[in-house]
């Protein structure tokens, strides 16, 4: 198994309710998407899922373990083996790509070897190697100021895949991104959670890409689970109900005529975007 | 304009300015502070003759070689103060920066302690600067006489106060989610700092150390005044001996310090931008 939730709940401090008694189960190498309204729970649900929230009620275990009654050093092992993909890429503007990258395994690395990379990369080869399935090689020593948005959070995704995680959390991850770009970033992240067996949870705005690309989908509500079905047996009728408070499906947008998941993003769809 | 539309904000902060101000008021009557006393004839006249006092600036090459020493001196103490507040402010700012708490994260458990340590930290902080340069100068002088040890001793310390609480409050006012972001990925205390905050604060911290440097060559006038050696020194004898001319020199001196210290923070930030 790779997480148990049971009964989890959470509610902020001004009152808000944004998850009320959540049960989902998850086994090693599931690639899940959640889908639902914005303001539904579901960055709310990721945050419980990395670690980085305790729920006020519930039971949370996660690869193995029950992170909030573990000591704080296996709480920090126990993190370094999950991977997030933010809404927003947290990458300073200053910072140059090949050091955002590396930045992946500073969980995994003693003090020394994160200090010395900043003097000078110790594995840019690696990062390079990320980069390259997201068509950014060519950027590994460039600022990230330098960057577009849509190159900024590939930066990002670099960094979670140079993590090598067990547990792959994605939450909004193509939010800045082009149609094209977006199918072809949720491909890839299918695709490495395949190519490696681990657990990928992501939340996508677009039912489309949620229903094309995950073989199980959860439908997040006012905080609790309204339907968790393989993408298959998804209707149109639970769709209607899930998106009640919206007035109409969210999606994507025409998906390209037949992507590939082994493909890197086209290299015409890149903004030819310069630093001097 | 209906209701509806007037700044629910505007009413409170009209009161808090009007508090403010009576507030200043009785602080300026206290301080007997009397712009005006400047201007009467009798004052102005007296401060002519001390100014003029000052002119012409004092040039023989006998006192420039005393001043050339004595401004490495003040240079050599400015930099091993700051050199020594630098080691003692960094490990007291980063344990003071919230956005580095690992257990602030869920919250997880241990919380409690580190609220010690911060409070602890914050307590040390405010003694180390809470006691004047001058003051620890004098104490200092005790033990090693008089020199530049003293001076370099008294100034660590209290600029170490000083830089400790600044450096800790320009950390927690920097963006913390690039380092929130490396916790929550197991990563450790110094690895978030080094790789999440010091990118976005660095610049700042870089300037704000330079522009504490220039404070203590300042300060070191203070602290030849207790014989801790230096321009301060040199500026103590020849203002006891009335020599305006020298005292102006060494003024002029301090001045081209400071132009020197305010150029090299400017190269240093266009450097880093």
């Amino acid at each position: 198994m790779s997480f148990t939730l049971e009964g989890v709940g959470f509610t902020h401090a001004n009152g808000h309710r944004a998850l009320a008694g959540v049960d989902l189960r998850v086994a090693a190498g599931e690639r899940v998407a959640l889908i639902g309204a914005s303001g539904a729970g579901k960055t709310t649900l990721l945050r419980v899922l990395a670690a980085s929230l305790r729920p006020g009620s519930g039971r949370v275990e996660l690869l193995g373990s029950a992170p909030w009654d573990a000591a704080p050093r296996d709480l920090r092992r126990l993190r370094a083996r999950i991977g997030v993909v933010h809404q927003a890429p947290p990458i300073p503007p200053r910072q140059r790509v090949v050091t955002a990258v590396l930045a992946g395994r500073l969980g995994q690395w003693p003090l020394w070897k994160s200090l010395a990379s900043l003097v000078l990369p110790v594995d840019p080869e690696g990062a390079r190697r990320e980069l390259a399935r997201l068509d950014l090689a060519e950027r590994l020593y460039d600022r990230c100021d330098c960057l577009s948005g849509g190159q900024l959070q590939r930066v990002a995704l670099a960094r979670v895949l140079y993590q090598q995680p067990d547990l792959l959390l994605a939450d909004e991850p193509v939010s800045a991104m082009d149609p094209a770009l977006s199918e072809l970033t949720v491909a890839l992240l299918n695709d490495e959670a395949r190519r490696r067996g681990v657990t990928l949870v992501a939340s996508l705005h677009a039912v489309d890409l949620a229903l094309r690309h995950f073989p199980r989908v959860v439908g997040v509500k006012d905080g609790a689970i309204l339907f968790d079905l393989p993408a298959g047996q998804v209707s149109e009728a639970l769709l209607r109900e899930l998106y009640a408070a919206e007035g109409g499906l969210p999606l994507a947008g025409s998906p390209l005529p037949s992507p590939s998941p082994e493909a890197g993003p086209a290299a015409g769809t890149l903004p030819p975007l310069r630093c001097a | 304009m209906s209701a509806t539309l007037r700044d629910p904000a505007a009413l409170p902060r009209l009161g808090w300015t009007l508090t403010a101000l009576m507030l200043l008021w009785p602080l300026l009557q206290l301080a007997d502070f009397r712009p005006a006393a400047l201007f009467e004839p009798g004052n102005l006249a007296a401060m002519g003759h001390f100014l003029a006092g000052f002119l012409p600036l004092e040039t023989s090459p006998d006192f420039l070689a005393l001043l050339g020493r004595a401004t490495v001196d003040t240079l050599a103490m400015a930099t091993a103060g700051i050199a020594l507040a630098v080691l003692l402010a960094v490990p007291l700012g980063v344990v003071l920066t919230r956005s580095l708490s690992v257990s602030a994260i869920g919250p997880g458990r241990g919380g409690w302690v580190g609220q010690a340590v911060r409070g602890a930290a914050r307590m040390l902080l405010a003694v180390l600067r809470g006691v004047p340069e001058l003051v620890w100068a004098l104490l200092f002088v005790r033990v090693f006489g008089l020199g530049p040890a003293a001076g370099v001793l008294a100034l660590g310390i209290t600029y170490g106060g000083m830089l400790g609480k600044v450096y800790g409050e320009i950390l927690e006012s920097t963006d913390a989610r690039p380092a929130r972001s490396l916790l929550e990925a197991g990563s450790g205390r110094l690895a978030a700092l080094a790789y999440g905050l010091l990118p976005n604060a660095g610049q700042e911290l870089l300037s704000y150390t330079v522009y504490r440097w220039e404070c203590a060559v300042r300060a070191s006038v203070v602290m030849g005044f207790v014989g801790a050696g230096g321009l301060g020194q040199l500026m103590d004898q020849s203002m006891k001996m009335l020599n305006g001319g020298e005292a102006a020199t060494i003024l002029a001196t301090f001045l081209v310090l400071v132009l020197a210290a305010d150029g090299a923070s400017e190269a240093l930030r266009r450097r880093m931008a």
